[in-house]
């Protein structure tokens, strides 16, 4: 029988992989799929917690959590081709109007 | 999915076990490239391997309608947007490996590190036990568990989640839309710009050789010279990406003669610039050979 917790410690593993492409990369949409992997680990950890304490509310928690992700990469998809627009670059260097 | 979790048959067991670790072997992995690929599309055809297998894990999990929104709406839609949008940015733009800040990748490097050991203690302390025994909500029932969940407990985060959707929806469209600031190019200003742009004539068509007739192969002017016009900046690009040769002709097609090109030369703009968009206002290239 496999664990939860092995379920765990993959969705821990895909979290921490995630997290590091999201400090590692420069390409905004590389950085916001590495945000999807995140919000994919932490479902999978909520699925396996559902399973771990037999009743339903984890799963239903992940729903929700596909469902904002879907607005999320929505909205975040549209000010990226915003700002390329503006900037003709996708490069989070590059958008630097704030810094100082 | 119900009768398969109270079985208890050995060899059911051991084909969870091996795909449980046949799947996490391969999102690992293909985890891992998708931080380490430098072009975006590699990345996203990575995440949804990634994508994929985590729906049979929720499948494995007794989630059968998760695992089916998962393939539909992760993979499916929010997976494909992605790759819409990178078509629209920049589909030959790979990221740059140079770092702009000192020491980035080895301090994001010891952070993961440090994450996930700190990840993994708090799980080995929280010691989570063996999974409760299976019922019919983590089968055959799961959608109406599911419903019944949504529509009583969770109503409230439900309706509110349709009004997300619906600001998601119009700041998409705020954010997505464009003001023209220029009056619409007319068929007549097009044409003007065109005779006054010296080149009334259409650009010359890729591959017009025997041989090879490929839209990577420039076309050979009068003096045997290759002509960066006639093959799409976007190639061109990509061929610096790639390391490929920019724009050359093999040398048995030119045949080797030496003669006078000057007088093209002049006239060849800089292959490897960023393509204009449409909307640039000035004369584009089109292959089509149409007058525009």
């Amino acid at each position: 029988m496999v664990a939860p917790a092995d379920f765990v410690a993959l969705s821990v593993i895909l979290f921490v992989i995630g997290g590091v492409g999201v400090l590692v990369r420069r390409n905004a949409i590389v950085i916001f799929m590495c945000v999807e992997l995140m919000l994919n680990a932490v479902n999978l950890a909520f699925v396996a917690f559902a399973r771990l304490h037999g009743n339903l509310n984890g799963q239903v928690i992940a729903f929700f959590v596909m469902v904002v992700a879907a607005a999320e990469v929505v909205v975040g998809l549209a000010i990226l081709t915003s700002i390329f627009r503006a900037r003709r670059s996708a490069s989070v260097d590059d958008a630097n109007l704030l810094k100082y | 999915m119900s009768h398969q979790l109270v079985l208890a048959d050995p060899a059911a067991q051991t084909t969870r076990i091996i795909t449980f670790w046949v799947l996490a072997i391969i999102a690992v992995a293909a985890g891992l490239g998708m931080v380490l690929a430098r072009r975006a599309v590699h990345c996203a055809v990575l995440l949804a391997v990634v994508m994929l297998s985590l729906s049979v894990l929720y499948a494995m999990l007794g989630a059968p309608f998760l695992a089916f929104v998962q393939v539909i709406v992760y993979t499916g839609a929010v997976l494909m947007l992605f790759l819409f949008v990178l078509m629209i940015v920049g589909i030959s733009s790979a990221d740059s490996v140079v770092e702009t800040i000192r020491g980035q990748r080895l301090w994001a490097g010891l952070a993961g590190i440090g994450l996930l050991v700190l990840l993994s203690l708090i799980i080995g302390h929280a010691a989570i036990g063996p999974a409760a025994p299976p019922t019919a909500a983590f089968g055959s029932a799961n959608l109406q568990g599911l419903a019944t969940l949504i529509f009583t407990t969770y109503v409230f985060p439900f309706e509110v989640t349709s009004a997300l959707l619906i600001t998601a929806a119009l700041g998409a469209m705020v954010l997505a839309h464009r003001e023209r600031t220029s009056p619409k190019p007319t068929q007549r200003s097009l044409a003007r710009q065109r005779v006054a742009s010296g080149r009334p004539q259409p650009l010359p068509g890729p591959g017009t050789y025997a041989q090879h007739n490929a839209v990577d192969m420039p076309a050979l002017l009068p003096d045997g010279t290759a002509s960066p016009l006639s093959v799409s900046p976007v190639i061109t690009q990509r061929r610096v990406l790639t390391g490929g040769p920019a724009g050359t002709v093999p040398a048995a097609l030119t045949g080797g003669e030496d003669g006078e090109s000057g007088e093209h030369d002049g006239q060849q703009p800089a292959p490897a610039t960023v393509p204009a968009g449409p909307d640039a206002g000035q004369p584009t290239r089109r292959h089509d050979g149409s007058p525009g």
